[in-house]
């Protein structure tokens, strides 16, 4: 049987030469997704504005969208957003904070269920007071620090530190150019995205490792091999796996992000984002050249006149 | 690298077996499951987001609490004071104290160390460390100011929140709902989780129900009415009766003649003459004995129930004549019920009352059918994306494919084994992090086989290719793993609910990954080595 080659072997792209491109399309992108995250926002579910969000849907099989908004938006409940989930039956309402403190919110349920009445059957109903809101959103950021400050010292016990700050600022790129796409494309931003975003933190740095491992390696063996070169090998060598790793990883996503239902379709599609375009893109062209500028290897270019060197790259293909 | 000892090779296959089989008990109805022994009982638990059911984060109201305080030590300095025969003035609450003016000088420095008895060593005088209930201080001009400490007030908070818990605990028992979760949370919060559930608006107004059921006299001196338009008399007031519509004001007595909490039980029924729906109640000994005197000296006059729900207010329930006095120590309300809320007033009175109100701050309801569709859907995708994984694995790698499928399957046994063993909660995030699993442990076997494919390339022979993939993929699974298992472990630690049920998986499968990299793998590509003995590899 013949197998299938996605990469064929021995591969040797020259990654580096892009990283006179791919640093300052980074730095663009990345100032573009703070731009947007600071003037477009981000679309904060209740988890960490508070309010109320009811899952109705409609015991004929048909909502009537435009009767329900006139019938809630005469409740006086402030801003009442309306909107098709799924199928034709299935609404989302969702309800802005009501002023008025913990109760309020209940109240303001408690007026839904009587203006709905027993047309529709209550799916999912979600209230969360202002203070657990505000306690979430602060759980989440911490989370997020966290998790990226227990990495970078992992990271610093098994590389050298150059690795960990490389990796580091990869993953704060990741971080800011997916938080960039939730502004974009206004996904629902609640507790599974905070989720989302770590997933994405921990794969996309299993990316880095995957590709710093065997720059790791490179260096230890080959001496004098110049730095743009090794890394080339390193990238060139681990670029089959990371292809295929990130087919595997897409089919899962991708199964998910269709049949996965609404419930988890902005998890998934963050996920697909995150892990798939950025995280692959970042460990080839950014965390893997950011080294040279780290001063990973600084001598070794000079060494490269030697004979010894240039044979380097050649015995490691035997 | 390819050679494992025979014990070695059979404890593998024996711990992956014994850890797959743990997840069989999820396969078998729950009825089946409970004949065998306890052991092998352990088994998933699905998310409220799966079976549908109630999250419902109740906070102590913390206003109520000081509230209470506050009054308990302006009875106390009112008493103290009586009994000590000392003259004074103005004795008042003022934000987070009470404060007492001496009348006579002379009086003074007795008021003070009197006062200042009141206060009480934190935790019993045992616990040292110094920490009163009250500051007692001279605020000059013969004003004498009790602060409740601040210890002290989270001493209280904490108190109440151990009183709620068995209280809340009965009042869902009572409902009939099966395995709740009750649990304290901080310092002043109960977390209640409620799997499968009818009606949560009807949970969740029992659970912030505080229930104060209190008997009173009505006060005769003046009429309601008048009491609304001048002032009612310092030991009364007025509150309503009535639900819904009409509301009938009823002037009553502050001082209550029997409280709740002496009720024994309380039964919801019917009325035997009108057939109405009612509660009857019993009192314990001391209530029966206070209750009889009260009515024998009462024929004839009005008593008020009273309830206090903790919103709007107390309440009358209704407010009968007394007839003839009550010496049996039980009796009946009858106040316009419903068999509802008969069944449930019955319930809180046999529950008791709560310390205080607690206010629900958080609250996540899902319906049983959203519960099933996301089963449905997680199950869907799961297989999709599991088949999608498999075939290209195949194409891929052919043979090792295969390997790398079967040890997939295992995995996957094994997650779900090791949930079971935990009594993990499964949530459709958490089905989402074993899709991703999937995807991801797959990941371990391309490392190995391509770092194989590379040895090959580079000249080694099969078997000599076959031992460096493993040994040098090996460190690099390590690695790159334990990354996403630090980010896993954070998002263990912050997240609640659906969200930790991701991270439970994602662990879970994390670790699973590992061992089977580390032994399984190897060990079927050494048995396949061993018995082939390839002279190329076929990948």
């Amino acid at each position: 049987m013949r197998l299938l080659r996605i990469v064929p072997d021995d591969t040797k792209f020259d990654f580096m030469r892009f990283r006179r491109i791919s640093f300052p399309i980074s730095a663009m992108l990345s100032v573009l997704a703070v731009f947007l995250y600071f003037n477009h926002g981000l679309n904060f579910g209740i988890d960490f504005v508070g309010g109320t969000l009811i899952e109705v849907q409609a015991k004929s099989g048909h909502a009537d969208l435009a009767t329900m908004r006139t019938t809630l938006g005469g409740l006086g409940l402030g801003d009442v957003q309306l909107q098709q989930f799924g199928g034709q039956a299935d609404v989302l309402i969702r309800i802005a904070q009501q002023p008025g403190g913990e109760q309020a919110q209940q109240a303001a349920v408690e007026k839904v269920r009587q203006a709905l009445g027993d047309a529709v059957e209550y799916r999912r109903i979600e209230v969360v007071g202002p203070r657990v809101s505000g306690e979430l959103l602060s759980m989440g950021t911490i989370g997020v620090f966290v998790a990226i400050g227990a990495i970078l010292i992992y990271l610093w016990f098994r590389f050298e530190w150059q690795f960990a700050l490389g990796a580091m600022v990869a993953n704060v790129h990741d971080l800011v150019l997916t938080l960039g796409f939730m502004s974009v494309t206004q996904i629902d931003f609640d507790l599974t995205s905070i989720a989302a975003l770590l997933t994405i933190l921990g794969y996309s740095l299993n990316d880095t490792v995957v590709i710093y491992d065997r720059i790791r390696e490179m260096l230890r063996r080959y001496k004098k091999l110049p730095m743009t070169e090794l890394l080339n090998v390193s990238i060139n060598s681990t670029l089959s796996r990371s292809i295929i790793t990130h087919v595997t990883v897409s089919l899962s996503l991708l199964a998910l992000l269709l049949f996965g239902g609404r419930a988890i379709h902005s998890f998934t599609a963050t996920m697909m984002f995150g892990v798939v375009l950025v995280g692959t893109y970042t460990s080839v062209f950014i965390a893997s050249p950011i080294l040279i500028y780290l001063g990973v290897g600084v001598g070794r270019a000079e060494a490269a006149d030697t004979a010894d060197a240039v044979e380097a790259p050649a015995r490691a293909r035997t | 690298m390819l050679y494992f000892t025979r014990w070695k090779a059979l404890g593998i296959v024996a711990t992956a077996l014994i850890v797959c089989l743990f997840a069989v008990p999820n396969f078998f109805p729950q009825e089946t499951v409970k004949t065998w022994p306890a052991w092998a009982q352990r088994h998933l638990v699905l998310g409220l987001d799966l079976q549908g059911g109630s999250h419902i984060l109740l906070e102590v109201d913390t206003n109520d609490v000081r509230k209470q305080r506050l009054d308990a030590v302006l009875d106390d300095v009112r008493r103290t004071l009586r009994d000590a025969r000392i003259g004074y003035s103005n004795l008042v609450k003022r934000n987070d104290s009470v404060e007492v003016r001496i009348r006579e000088n002379s009086d003074f420095s007795q008021a003070l160390s009197k006062l200042r008895d009141l206060s009480q060593p934190l935790g019993g005088v045992l616990a040292g460390g110094g920490q009163r209930t009250l500051d007692v201080t001279d605020a000059g001009d013969r004003l004498i100011r009790l602060t409740v400490t601040e210890p002290a007030r989270i001493e209280r908070v904490r108190q109440v929140v151990e009183q709620a818990i068995p209280i809340i605990e009965r009042r869902i028992n009572a409902l009939g709902l099966v395995e709740p979760t009750i649990q304290r949370q901080g310092v002043d919060r109960i977390l209640v989780q409620v799997p499968g559930l009818g009606d949560p608006q009807r949970l969740l107004d029992l659970l912030k129900n505080t229930a104060k059921l209190e008997f009173r006299l009505v006060d005769m001196s003046m009429t309601a009415q008048d009491a609304l338009a001048t002032r009612p008399p310092a030991d009364s007031e007025v509150l309503f009766e009535g639900r819904g519509g009409t509301k009938t004001p009823i002037l009553v007595q502050k001082q209550a003649l029997v409280s709740g909490d002496e009720l024994t039980d309380a039964q919801a029924g019917f009325d035997q003459r009108t057939s109405e729906p009612i509660v009857s109640f019993k009192f314990n000994t001391a209530g029966a004995r206070k209750f009889a005197q009260v009515t024998q000296e009462n024929v004839g006059r009005p008593f008020a129930i009273i309830l206090d729900s903790g919103e709007g207010g107390p309440e009358v329930i209704s407010a009968p004549v007394i007839r003839e006095p009550i010496l049996g120590g039980s009796g009946q309300i009858s106040g316009n019920f419903t068999v509802e809320t008969a069944n449930d007033l019955a319930i809180l009175l046999r529950s008791g009352a709560l310390p205080a109100k607690l206010t629900p701050v958080e609250q996540r309801v899902v319906g049983a059918g959203l519960g099933q569709d996301s089963i449905d859907k997680g199950k869907l995708a799961s297989y999709v994306g599991g088949a999608l994984v498999v075939v290209f694995m195949l194409v891929t790698y052919g043979l090792f494919g295969l390997f790398a499928n079967f040890a997939v399957a295992i995995n996957v046994a094994m997650i779900f084994g090791i949930l079971s063993l935990l009594n993990a909660t499964l949530t459709l995030p958490g089905i989402a992090g074993i899709v991703l699993t999937v995807g991801i442990a797959v990941d371990s076997n391309v490392l190995i086989y391509e770092r194989i494919r590379e040895e090959v390339r580079h000249g080694r022979s099969a078997i000599a290719a076959i031992d460096a993939g493993f040994s040098r993929a090996l460190a690099t699974i390590l690695d790159s793993n334990i990354t996403t298992f630090i980010a896993a472990a954070v998002l263990f630690f912050i997240g609640t609910g659906p969200v930790r049920g991701f991270a439970v998986t994602l662990g879970i499968g994390i670790i699973t990954t590992l061992f089977t990299a580390f032994t399984l793998t190897r060990l079927i590509v050494a048995t396949w080595v061993r018995w082939v003995r390839p002279k190329t590899v076929p990948i």
